[in-house]
């Protein structure tokens, strides 16, 4: 489904990504590992298409297209999602009103009708019901004066609402306590079929309790350096990036 | 059927009766300003003496004054002796087809859904005889008529109806108010005349078929309307599609007068050329606009959406006088590229229990500046008083200033001012959020928009509301990323 081939990417003249490869298969579940500013929340923002990222070398293929070529809209209603590290606040906007926009802008890009009222009205309904989120949510702005934690977890109701082919959580788990990282792994662990795939960028081993990924990865300086199983994640809590410092 | 369409219909059913339209004799007064040009159009309007004696009051005390320095805009020095200050309407020159028109211009009015038979009205195309303006409007004028509720140009009513005029104009602007209010008084070319007898409620929209006619007059345009005890009447201004004007000089006078029990609301989309994208030409509109809710229990409501000119300075306001009674402000004004709004209210309250609300929503895009500037003055005897106000910015990009000058005077200890004020930014994080959810650029600035102005569209006519915010979205069109 992903195939990130040789990958390098600077921002401002500095070089972040440095030659990053990774393939992930529809049904797959991959973890990525690494320290601060090693360049794992520039590649969720690469692969969404932000915009400031000088591609130097390398190519990624999204379902059989160059997802280099689209614009950041077209990537997201391919089916790529993001579940951002730091969710942006959009006053003004209600949940409501910005998701009922997505879904029918993706809708639209498929040539589909917007979706009938009541049918979005129930789906999501059932989709706060999985990550549990107060009634009053619809009518607010989004993310507006919510906590780290809603924020988090709003992300993923929306990732619910959309039904992405892949999804790349950033840090979902930073900030939320015990009882939301459960609501979350529950989120996805719903979501996951053998349809797609999900790429979980965590500091904690903790998360991966609850989202059993089939790869972990280790990223440093700019690319993966080792790939395991589980057990990796466990070894990295336990013995930390030292030894990869050689590597650079 | 309800009233207006029941009319509208008739209109467009019955067959033409007014046959050609006659050429205005085209006059014009020698550039310049003088107590002689003065003269010279009070005689071109066969006014009465009163009037004429009035500009010229006007004018000796404008003589006396200078322009006024405090808003935070720049524009080059206006020669006043370079203005022609009086000129007969022009005919337009005819076109015979739409295929003549300018393509920029069409493609706005296709963005703005205006019907074509409007679109060609606007551009200057032979129209319909069954759209033709001045049929409509003299059918109009009959249903109102039969309420006793007169509503003509203004110099129709300083003709007919002078112990109108007389009474209550210069009663809320003075002649000597400010320097432009002078200029005004001095030189006003025409303008919309209203008065609502007591008791009685204006059936209709008073402009959605009558903004047909107010082309032409916009220079030195002046405006008195009076809701008499226990009238309502609901006033729209302006026009969403571009207007394009040589003059690049405006100054608008409106005065409004609420008696015991009255309401006035009073919309205006203000439309007027903002100049290029390099900041050159443009109207510089600088309007002075005031109510006073004599009365007890009166009610003044301003809306505005407000996104051409250059240059605006404008600062629609409310004195009340009467005891309970109320005063509105609604507002969103944009500006982009170079444009630059000073613009605000004044709430004066004088009467006890009185109430007065402001929203203003001011958006920012290219290199523009826009400011608020409210004051809020609860006299000594305004006991009770109520004020709250909301001014919120909206900026798009980095280029772009906003700024607010609340001004807040209370001379008395029971009254309750409250002041609310937000900035928010739409910068690339949150436009990417959005596309990152499958929502382009431009849809995701229109939503942000939106949903930033509703509280204010949601007061204005409802028809008018969707053409409103049609226009916010083409004028910040481009204006990010
Ligand atoms: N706009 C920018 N200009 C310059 N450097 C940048 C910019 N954005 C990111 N960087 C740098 O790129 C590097 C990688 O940042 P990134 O956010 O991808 O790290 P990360 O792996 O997600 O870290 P964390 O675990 O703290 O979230 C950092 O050194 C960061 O300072
Ligand atoms: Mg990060």
């Amino acid at each position: 489904m992903l195939k990130i081939n040789n990958l390098h990417v600077s921002i401002d003249n500095k070089e972040i990504l440095k030659g990053f490869s990774l393939e992930v298969n529809k049904g797959e579940i991959h973890a990525i590992m690494g320290p601060n500013g090693t360049g794992k929340s520039t590649l969720g923002n690469v692969l969404a298409g932000k915009e400031g990222y000088v591609i130097t070398e390398g190519t990624i293929e999204f379902d059989g297209k160059n997802l280099l070529e689209l614009e950041a809209h077209e990537r997201a209603q391919a089916g790529l999602f993001l579940a951002f590290q730091y969710p942006i606040e959009i006053p003004g906007v209600s949940n409501a009103n910005f998701l009922k926009a997505s879904i029918n802008e993706i809708r639209k890009s498929k040539g589909e009708e917007p979706m009938p009222p009541n049918e979005f009205l129930k789906m999501m309904r059932e989709k706060m019901e999985l990550v549990e989120m107060k009634k009053d949510f619809i009518s607010r702005a989004v993310n507006q004066g919510f906590s780290g934690g809603e924020k988090k977890r709003n992300e993923i109701f929306q990732m619910a609402m959309l039904n992405p082919k892949l999804a790349v959580l950033d840090e979902t788990d930073s900030g939320l306590d015990i009882d939301a990282m459960r609501i979350v792994a529950n989120g996805v662990n719903k979501l996951h079929n053998s349809e797609n795939a999900f790429i979980v960028i965590t500091h904690y081993q903790r998360l991966l309790d609850y989202i059993i990924p089939d790869f972990v990865h280790v990223m440093y300086d700019g690319r993966i350096v080792k790939t395991g199983d589980k057990s990796l994640a466990l070894e990295l809590e336990e013995k930390g990036y030292e030894e990869f410092e050689l590597i650079k | 059927m309800n009233e207006q369409d029941a009319i509208l219909d008739e209109v467009v059913n019955s067959e033409y009766k007014y046959g050609f339209v006659t050429n205005i004799e085209q006059e014009q007064a020698p550039k310049g300003l003088n107590e002689d040009i003065i003269r010279f159009i009070s005689a071109k309007k066969e006014e009465p003496e009163w009037m004429l004696e009035w500009r010229l009051k006007a004018y000796r005390e404008w003589l006396k004054m200078t322009e006024p320095k405090w808003a935070n805009v720049h524009y080059p020095k206006v020669d006043f002796q370079d203005v022609i200050y009086y000129s007969a309407p022009k005919p337009k020159k005819e076109l015979s087809s739409l295929d003549e028109v300018d393509p920029e211009l069409l493609k706005t009015f296709e963005k703005l859904g205006i019907s074509l038979d409007e679109q060609k009205r606007l551009s200057g195309v032979a129209v319909d005889v069954v759209f033709d303006s001045v049929s409509v409007k003299t059918t109009f004028q009959e249903a109102l008529k039969e309420r006793g509720i007169i509503f003509c140009s203004m110099s129709e009513a300083i003709r007919n109806h002078s112990d109108l005029v007389k009474k209550y104009i210069g009663t809320v602007v003075p002649q000597k108010d400010n320097f432009y209010a002078a200029l005004n008084s001095a030189v006003f070319s025409d303008g919309s005349f209203c008065y609502i007898p007591k008791g009685v409620r204006c059936p209709m929209e008073l402009s959605t078929y009558f903004r047909i006619n107010s082309a032409g007059s916009g220079q030195f345009e002046r405006t008195l309307l009076i809701a008499d005890e226990g009238a309502y009447v609901s006033y729209l201004e302006g026009c969403t599609a571009p207007q394009r004007d040589e003059n690049q000089l405006h100054a608008a006078v409106v005065e409004l007068i609420a008696l015991d029990n009255a309401e006035i609301k009073y919309s205006t989309v203000q439309n007027w050329y903002p100049g290029d994208k390099e900041g050159k030409g443009g109207i510089y509109n600088f309007v002075t606009k005031r109510g006073i809710c004599k009365g007890n229990n009166a009610k003044i409501s301003w809306t505005q959406v407000e996104t051409g000119s250059a240059v605006t300075w404008k600062y629609p306001s409310c004195i009340l006088a009467g005891d309970n009674s109320i005063g509105e402000f609604y507002s969103v004004a944009v500006t982009n590229h170079y444009q630059q709004a000073d613009t605000g209210t004044k709430m004066i309250h004088i009467g006890k229990n009185t109430k007065s609300r402001i929203v203003s929503k001011g958006i920012s895009a290219g290199k523009s500046q826009n400011s608020y500037r409210g004051l809020v003055k609860i006299h000594k005897k305004a006991e009770n008083a109520r004020n709250f106000s909301q001014c919120d910015s909206l900026l798009m990009g980095d280029q772009c200033g906003a700024h607010t000058f609340p001004y807040i005077e209370v001379s008395n200890n029971n009254s309750k001012v409250e002041h609310e004020a937000t900035t928010s930014k739409i910068g690339e994080d949150m436009l990417f959020y959005f596309q990152q959810r499958g929502i382009d650029e431009e849809t995701a600035v229109a939503m942000i928009v939106n949903g930033f102005c509703k509280e204010v569209m949601d007061h204005l006519p409802m028809e008018f509301a969707v053409e409103a915010r049609k226009l916010l979205e083409i004028s910040l069109e481009g204006s990010v990323g």
